[in-house]
């Protein structure tokens, strides 16, 4: 009869060269937190001496945009860049091999959903998430926070924490700081979130200005909390809704505090593009310029072009692997429908431009005959929609870095809006981004005001420069 | 397709051969094992993890023509240029068997003299002869089952009867409508008749024909009535063509089913295992004895796991120690214990790798007993302990 648990690490994670070069200057007392050990270390530290588990450089620009090379615990990354979810410790039906291949650098793991299965004890004992699904590349975590708040019913955000209705017994639970933090710290990833007292942007009031002063309550909370800056970098995340002042104040605020990076929060929520990209301009106007700055939710395609030529870097979202389950292919034209029936006799791959595994070997009369009816349906296009959007980030990198970016911009919108139909809020998200896209837009009436025509219904302007 | 006998046993009617088939990178080593496929791709595993698998070994497929009825037409899969086109597996050897005994399972009742009847997840479809040869010549198998009227063990001697000559005439239907695709492996049916056995496998080897399909098992039969059948059979097929079954999963009836002297075969055996959270975990020694024969009350036992127990919860070892699959080499029982409580798909993609790693390995060791002329004193060695196994099993819970 087995009475002791076997616990073996197979040793087959190592840490990369980044890691040591980090821990060099800091030598941390501890890599793993255990039950009564506490660290030494500064409770609020001045900014010099702050400890950082990451290292970011900027190795191009045009404009606002960056890319640059994000130096974590353990994966050097490039971004812009994208994190796919793996929410409960895989994305969904894809091996950890396929998501190399594929190109993944981070990938995001919920808290709640692993702190009720396995438990972040479980993870911790494991030797953190890393280890416990053999994930040789980097990690970032959400404080728990929003799932609490958008999935269960009875969720209560008051001062003290998040408080809700324990979906396994009942019993009511509290979601802390404190705890947020400590179950991220076992957890183990790479960057760590902030709890933070998120209002959805659709929300008007007063409520929005409580929530964006608790945030900043809240961080302080979450840097004492935090037992291992040396390994896990915590981001803080700018919260106030809609409005340009209160986003000012938490901005300072959280700036302040001299966080590894920054999160922008409480957007891809239901509230309009042109307010959501104003938001995302302000704050990545107002964040310091050498730390990573993260746009939470984003998200479409189209939206991370814009995102990243105002001056964002990362970003995470279900969508491609949530359209995918629903047959949905992410094509640079747009999306392309597997289900429809006019895919039945398509013998084209999904997408003709895409050098992927799906992409090469399979029609998209094939993908049809087995979306939504089989698992290796949704398998696939998983597959074809993380290449795409990992080909994504990887262009913007490269676009920004060789000099190219408006090109690339444009030619995206090109491809993407071949009648010429951009969007109004992307026309005025790249003015202040200050990338000339004219030459994919058609005649547009609040252009015309701002631009000079030759002709009513050429696509050509001459553009007048707009002092923003 | 070629198929050559390397090593035949005078004890049994167990052989070792080789069968070069399409696009395969090596000849493949007979007896061997077939994948189990749904729209020609394996239930879970990626075509990303595939050479994961031991090539050449895992580079035999069985695709069921019936599952592209849902969705994709004929003409369509012509336009692709064939199943190992629209697979993207031109490596491998495909085998088109109609039936596929997960999803396609035939239906006696309502087979007619046109057609076989099938169970399928469009429905109860009937087959002709026309629109079988017709979805072979556009799928463009390697190696495909002419249609074939299976019947339960429970019909009357009449109807068995009537399955032969529907058979036999169908066969002869496929060869006269001629696909130009792939060799033609002659159905064999008869139940449980020893005597119609015996005229459908005369009438079969008289037709000009690359290999054998024996159908009709895993319908109800006794697994203690097929050796007198498939001795039946055997004894009248020549011995250079191969042979190929349907029904035969489980590790005791593969080992039956190679001591008659079947080359082929699919098996359900893993997909099963797979769905319930199984892993396989017999030994794989030479003796075929199956040591550390102990069993616990969380529905494993020496010859498999059941990850989903919770004393899996944090053991982080792999499934077996020395066993060099993907999933044994990445990851942890504790791990697939999590996905499965999650109702993660990764779960099942890594017990199908694992499942089915193990099991090709067991027909690699089966291969080195024949070779060793040891395959007698292995298959009793195996089916010894194991049967000890489970009445010890039996009378402690």
């Amino acid at each position: 009869m087995r009475n002791s648990i076997v616990i073996a690490f197979p040793l087959r994670l190592r840490p990369n060269i980044s890691n040591t070069l980090l821990h060099h200057k800091f030598r941390p007392t501890c890599f793993h937190s255990h039950e009564g050990h506490t660290i030494s270390c500064v409770p609020y530290p001045a900014p010099q001496t702050k400890p950082m588990a990451l290292h970011f450089e900027i190795l191009g620009r045009f404009n606002r945009a960056r890319a640059a090379q994000l130096t974590l615990p353990h994966f050097v990354c490039q971004t812009p860049l994208f994190m796919p979810v793996g929410t409960q410790g895989t994305i969904k039906g894809l091996a950890n091999n396929e998501l190399e291949r594929i190109g993944c650098q981070i990938i995001l793991g919920n808290t709640y959903h692993l702190a009720l299965r396995p438990t972040s004890e479980l993870l911790e004992e494991a030797g953190g998430l890393h280890n416990f699904m053999n994930w040789p590349r980097a990690m970032l975590t959400d404080s728990g926070g929003f799932q609490m708040v958008s999935l269960l019913h009875l969720a209560d955000i008051t001062e003290e924490g998040v408080t809700f209705q324990s979906p396994v017994d009942g019993k009511p639970m509290l979601l802390t700081p404190e705890e947020s933090i400590q179950i991220q710290n076992r957890i183990g990833a790479d960057i760590i979130m902030a709890l933070d007292d998120v209002v959805k942007t659709t929300i008007t009031g007063p409520r929005i200005e409580e929530a964006m002063y608790r945030t900043l309550r809240w961080i302080d909370r979450c840097i004492t909390a935090h037992k291992r800056p040396h390994d896990q970098n915590l981001f803080g995340i700018v919260q106030g809704g809609l409005d340009p002042e209160l986003r000012d104040i938490c901005v300072k605020g959280l700036v302040d505090r001299n966080l590894p990076g920054y999160a922008i929060g409480g957007l891809a929520g239901g509230e309009d593009k042109d307010s959501f990209w104003r938001v995302v301009a302000q704050c990545t106007a107002a964040l310091p310029e050498d730390k990573p700055r993260y746009v939470m939710g984003v998200g479409y395609p189209l939206d991370i072009v814009v995102c990243s030529a105002l001056g964002a870097d990362m970003y995470d979202c279900v969508y491609p692997t949530r359209t995918a389950r629903f047959g949905t292919a992410l094509i640079p034209e747009g999306v392309l429908k597997l289900k429809h029936r006019a895919m039945a006799d398509d013998t084209r791959p999904i997408d003709p431009t895409c050098p992927c595994m799906v992409c090469k070997n399979y029609t998209r009369a094939y993908i049809h005959c087995l979306v939504t009816k089989d698992a290796m349906g949704s398998q696939l296009l998983s597959y074809h929609n993380l290449y795409y959007m990992m080909r994504l980030s990887r262009n913007l990198h490269t676009s920004i870095v060789e000099g190219r970016f408006p090109k690339f911009v444009c030619d995206f919108l090109q491809t993407m809006f071949p009648k010429g139909d951009v969007p109004e809020w992307v026309c005025n998200a790249m003015e202040v981004a200050g990338i000339d896209i004219s030459s994919c837009c058609a005649t547009f009436p609040s252009c015309q005001e701002k631009y000079s025509s030759d002709e009513i219904g050429t696509n050509r302007f001459d553009k007048v420069k707009i002092e923003i | 397709m070629k198929f050559a006998v390397k090593k035949a046993l005078s004890s049994s009617g167990a052989r070792v051969g080789v069968l070069e088939v399409g696009s395969c990178p090596a000849p493949i080593e007979t007896p061997a094992l077939l994948l189990a496929t749904r729209k020609g791709l394996p239930h879970f595993i990626s075509p990303e993890l595939l050479p994961s698998l031991p090539s050449p070994d895992s580079n035999l497929l069985q695709v069921s023509p019936l599952h592209f009825l849902e969705g994709l037409s004929t003409t369509t899969i012509s336009k692709i240029g064939g199943l190992h086109q629209m697979l993207g597996l031109k490596q491998h050897g495909i085998a088109a068997v109609p039936r596929d005994s997960i999803q396609c399972l035939p239906e006696s009742k309502a087979a007619t003299r046109l057609g076989a009847s099938f169970e399928t997840p469009c429905g109860r479809l009937l087959i002709k002869p026309k629109d079988y040869i017709e979805m072979i010549s556009c799928m463009k198998p390697n190696i495909w089952a002419s249609l074939a009227d299976e019947v339960p063990a429970w019909v009357s001697e009449k109807r068995n009867k009537t399955s032969v000559d529907r058979t036999l005439r169908w066969l002869d239907d496929c060869i006269s409508l001629y696909p130009a695709a792939g060799s033609i492996f002659g159905a064999i049916v008869g139940g449980t008749s020893l005597e119609e056995r015996k005229r459908c496998a005369e009438e079969v080897a008289k037709r000009n024909v690359s290999g054998y399909w024996i159908g009709g098992f895993g319908l109800g039969e006794g697994i203690d009535e097929r050796p007198a059948l498939l001795r039946e059979v055997m004894d009248i097929l020549p011995d250079e063509k191969p042979r190929l079954t349907c029904g035969l999963g489980l590790p005791e009836e593969i080992l039956q089913g190679i001591a008659a002297g079947i080359d082929l075969f699919d098996s359900t055996y893993i997909y099963s295992l797979t769905l319930g959270g199984f892993a396989l975990t017999f030994s794989l020694d030479k003796s075929g004895e199956q040591h550390n024969l102990q069993s616990d009350q969380i529905g494993s036992d020496s010859t498999k796991i059941n990850l989903r127990a919770t004393a899996y919860r944090k053991d982080m070892s792999p499934i077996l120690e020395n066993c060099t699959c993907y999933t044994c080499q990445n990851h942890t029982k504790a791990y697939i214990n999590h996905l499965l409580n999650v109702h993660e798909m990764l779960a099942q993609t890594l017990l199908e790798i694992h499942n089915t790693h193990h099991y090709l390995r067991f027909f690699h060791v089966i291969r080195g007993a024949i070779q060793d002329g040891s395959f007698e004193e292995f298959r009793q060695a195996f089916l010894e302990s194991r049967r000890e196994h489970f009445k010890g099993e039996a009378i402690s819970t």
